[in-house]
């Protein structure tokens, strides 16, 4: 019995869904495919290194394996101040490849050109890693930005780098995204300001090229809080960052983001234990009008969870 | 169900499946919906319970979608599968065995994969937020036994033709998988940018449109013609509702990102695909309405009826708001604002659980061959649903709108927050009430095989009189 007087019905219905999928797929895809990086993308894909979903080198989200984006202001061969201080990303040993160089046709065509010619990316190593930079260069007059692996033009290192910058020029972007991820700030706050009236408010939505070789994307669906592509441009105070994350009331009495103050770990920056218990008892006191002040956000340390958060909050210019 | 999984084939009663599947799926709805309340009391109330990551908003917002998606709805489809699919063919199912180890290991992936997913564990893409190891084990050990026990079912059947809602399972059961392997492609192979980003909504788009709203749409093709002992209305208007949406369901995928950088074709061929929507959607309408003629008063008088009708009449909001909201002119205004939300809980929790409800009341009367325990249980449970889910989308529409005026007149956000303050509360209120009415549902189910009268052979529940 089975499907024989379906025959006819079976093919249709194969060829119906395959040419759903050629156009939903394929078509797209190869559209997709042929967009060019912008300074933007490549910046992301540097910062944030090649995954900050689930994967393997870290499998807890914890912000493991993540590369560093540190704001250079001297030549760390000769010490000899820089004419202007520059961004250089640091992938020390062990830390994984973004898809741009491990894949450079997935920068677009010029951009994967000049990367391999100039920037000599195909050169990096895995195992003692390597300092990569935006630059620009042009093919038949045309300017485009690619990928320079500094340890292969200049001999830059990675221990070179960390040696000559302040811990105030390290940001933690990578895993400070992967805690975005995680912790699941993308379900209120969108990372896409919208083709519309947006740009007057949240700033310029992102274009086409803006997200070659970052995953996952995440810029949410639904959102309940403001939009945060460009909130670095319009809020750079750590203090404000700090409190707002330890309870957002401090802030904006109105706001209903949830309070992130277990991301501060079990230490303050001096290493002194973080009493949650005896914050929260005060900050009650405060709110029913039995203290003038909010007790004191502890500081953060500098390699906690917060710390991170607010890298990557900062660097969405 | 220990007992059963190493069990001889032959020793398995018939039914044993779907009983398992019909129970796991009202304890996940549960589950599902008492999380959901959790969350919306967090958006209220955000100083309730705090300062623990595992009771944040961010950590159990994803572990409510998932506990109802591939908990409570995908687990009732699974039920309804179990014993139409067979009855429908004339003959049992292809194996009971293969039933309850699909239904065992379904339970137990779906505990791991919540439980990954609550710790924070997450690909970050909304919808296949899974990691890639549980969507290659929901795909082979939850999806694919599945539709190995439905195409063998349907292929070893002992009728003639096969009934409109087997058309649906068996291409559902196959699409369904597909739409996992492929949409979940990002992780597998790493793919990133946009191809990622549009990739995570193709997913998402059609879980729902090739898995979720055609198995429902195919439960109701049976419930109804089998309680109210009414022919379908029209074999050929379900042939209809079926190819358009292989055609015009499987599409419009982008439509979801009408206000992101993708190539400006693709957006518009999704948004006028979207509009085609309309085609099965009418097709599917009209035809249960027609069906019901003459048997209105079973609407008022029986549980299932009135269940299933409720979600086809539901089905009419829902088609003319997924039609026309993802029109570039409609868009604009409510991408991304409660009013989605609204939607969303319009197809997840109006439209396609009342269908499925239904479903599962009445398989599992049929297959325990025990009368409802109480209908009064009942009504409450009917009413709670109803009532909680309307509360919930006319408030979150609301608060949607108000969104979307504060985005276009460029309102500061913290006004937009504080307007909606009041719908928040009246959302976790409406959800609160689903989330009763589904403890009162489990409780009366579990009362039904324990104490139900027993319905005597040669008689469908449905022919009994209530009791209580």
């Amino acid at each position: 019995m089975a499907f024989r007087e379906y025959k006819i019905g079976a093919r249709m219905f194969g060829l119906a869904l395959a040419s759903s999928m050629f156009i939903t797929l394929v078509m797209p895809t190869l559209d997709i495919r042929s967009v060019g990086s912008t300074d933007i993308a490549l910046d992301k894909q540097l910062a944030a290194g090649r995954e900050t979903g689930f994967n393997l080198d870290d499998p807890f989200l914890l912000g493991k394996n993540k590369p560093l984006k540190v704001l250079l202001h001297a030549d760390p061969k000769t010490n000899a101040p820089l004419d202007a201080p520059r961004y250089v990303y640091v992938f020390q040993a062990g830390t994984a490849f973004p898809s741009g160089i491990l894949h450079p046709v997935t920068l677009g065509e010029n951009q994967a050109k000049l990367s391999e010619s100039q920037g000599q990316i195909s050169a990096a190593d895995k195992t003692v890693g390597a300092v990569f930079a935006v630059a620009h260069g042009a093919i038949d007059g045309k300017e485009y930005p690619f990928i320079e692996n500094l340890t292969a033009t200049r001999g830059w290192t990675p221990a070179d780098i960390l040696q000559v910058s302040k811990d105030e020029d390290v940001a933690h972007v990578g895993a400070g995204k992967t805690l975005f991820v995680r912790e699941g700030c993308w379900w209120c706050h969108t990372l896409l300001p919208e083709e519309t009236q947006d740009w007057q408010v949240f700033g310029a939505p992102p274009a086409l090229g803006d997200f070659n070789g970052e995953s996952p994307t995440a810029f949410g669906s639904d959102r309940k809080a403001p939009d945060l592509l460009h909130v670095g441009s319009r809020n750079s105070s750590r203090e404000w960052l700090m409190m707002h994350f330890f309870n957002p009331r401090l802030v904006q009495t109105h706001s209903i983001m949830p309070r992130f103050d277990y991301l501060w770990g079990k230490t303050d920056a001096d290493g002194h234990p973080i009493d949650f218990d005896k914050w929260r008892t005060e900050y009650l006191e405060y709110h029913d009008g039995k203290r003038v002040v909010p007790p004191e956000v502890p500081t953060y340390a500098k390699d906690s969870e917060i710390r991170y958060l607010i890298d990557f909050i900062l660097s969405l210019k | 169900m220990f007992k059963y999984l190493f069990a001889r084939a032959e020793d398995v009663p018939p039914g044993t499946a779907a009983i398992y599947f019909g129970f796991s799926s009202i304890v996940w709805f549960v589950i599902g919906t008492g999380l959901g309340s959790f969350n919306a009391s967090k958006l209220a109330f955000p100083d309730m319970v705090t300062g623990n990551e595992w009771f944040a908003f961010g950590h159990m917002r994803q572990v409510h979608v998932h506990a109802v998606i591939f908990g409570w709805i995908s687990m009732a489809f699974a039920m309804a599968m179990m014993y139409i699919t067979p009855a429908l063919g004339n003959t049992k199912l292809w194996s009971e065995k293969l039933g309850v180890w699909n239904c065992f290991l379904w339970n137990l992936g779906l505990t791991l994969g919540l439980t990954v997913l609550w710790a924070g564990m997450t690909s970050g893409r909304e919808y296949s937020d899974f990691p890639w190891f549980i969507d290659i084990y929901i795909a082979l050990c939850m999806f694919l036994p599945l539709a190995t026990n439905v195409w063998m079912t349907i292929i070893k059947r002992r009728t003639q033709g096969i009934y409109t809602t087997n058309w649906f399972f068996a291409a559902s059961t196959f699409m369904v998988v597909i739409v996992f392997l492929v949409g979940n492609a990002p992780e597998f192979f790493h793919l990133t940018g946009l191809t990622e980003g549009y990739l995570t909504w193709w997913f998402a788009h059609n879980i729902l449109g090739l898995w979720i709203t055609p198995v429902a749409a195919a439960i109701a093709y049976y419930t109804i013609p089998k309680v109210t002992g009414n022919p379908l209305y029209s074999h050929r208007i379900g042939h209809l509702h079926f190819w358009s949406v292989v055609v015009f369901y499987s599409t419009p995928a982008a439509h979801h990102l009408m206000s992101a950088p993708l190539p400006e074709w693709l957006k518009s061929f999704a948004s006028v695909e979207g509009v085609l929507i309309l085609v099965p959607a009418i097709a599917f309408v009209s035809n249960l309405m027609l069906t019901m003629q003459g048997k209105w008063y079973m609407f008022v008088e029986n549980l299932e009826v009135r269940f299933t009708i409720t979600g086809v009449l539901m089905a009419i909001p829902l088609n003319m708001q997924g039609g026309f909201q993802q029109t570039r002119a409609i868009n604009w205004y409510i991408h991304g604002t409660g009013w989605i939300v609204a939607h969303a809980h319009l197809a997840l929790l109006g439209f396609s659980t009342f269908l499925e409800a239904a479903a599962v009341y009445f398989g599992l009367q049929t297959i325990m061959r025990r009368k409802l325990y109480s209908l009064t249980l009942g009504n409450i449970h009917f009413w709670l649903l109803l009532i909680g889910f309307t509360i919930y989308w006319v408030s979150m529409t609301i608060a949607g709108l108000i969104q979307g005026a504060g985005k276009i007149y460029e309102v500061p956000y913290i006004d937009v927050v504080i307007a909606e303050h009041p719908y928040m509360i009246a959302r976790w209120i409406g959800g609160t009430m689903v989330f009763t009415g589904n403890i009162l549902w489990l409780i009366n189910m579990w009362l039904t095989a324990r104490e139900g009268t027993v319905v005597p052979s040669g008689r469908m529940p449905h022919e009994l009189a209530y009791e209580r």
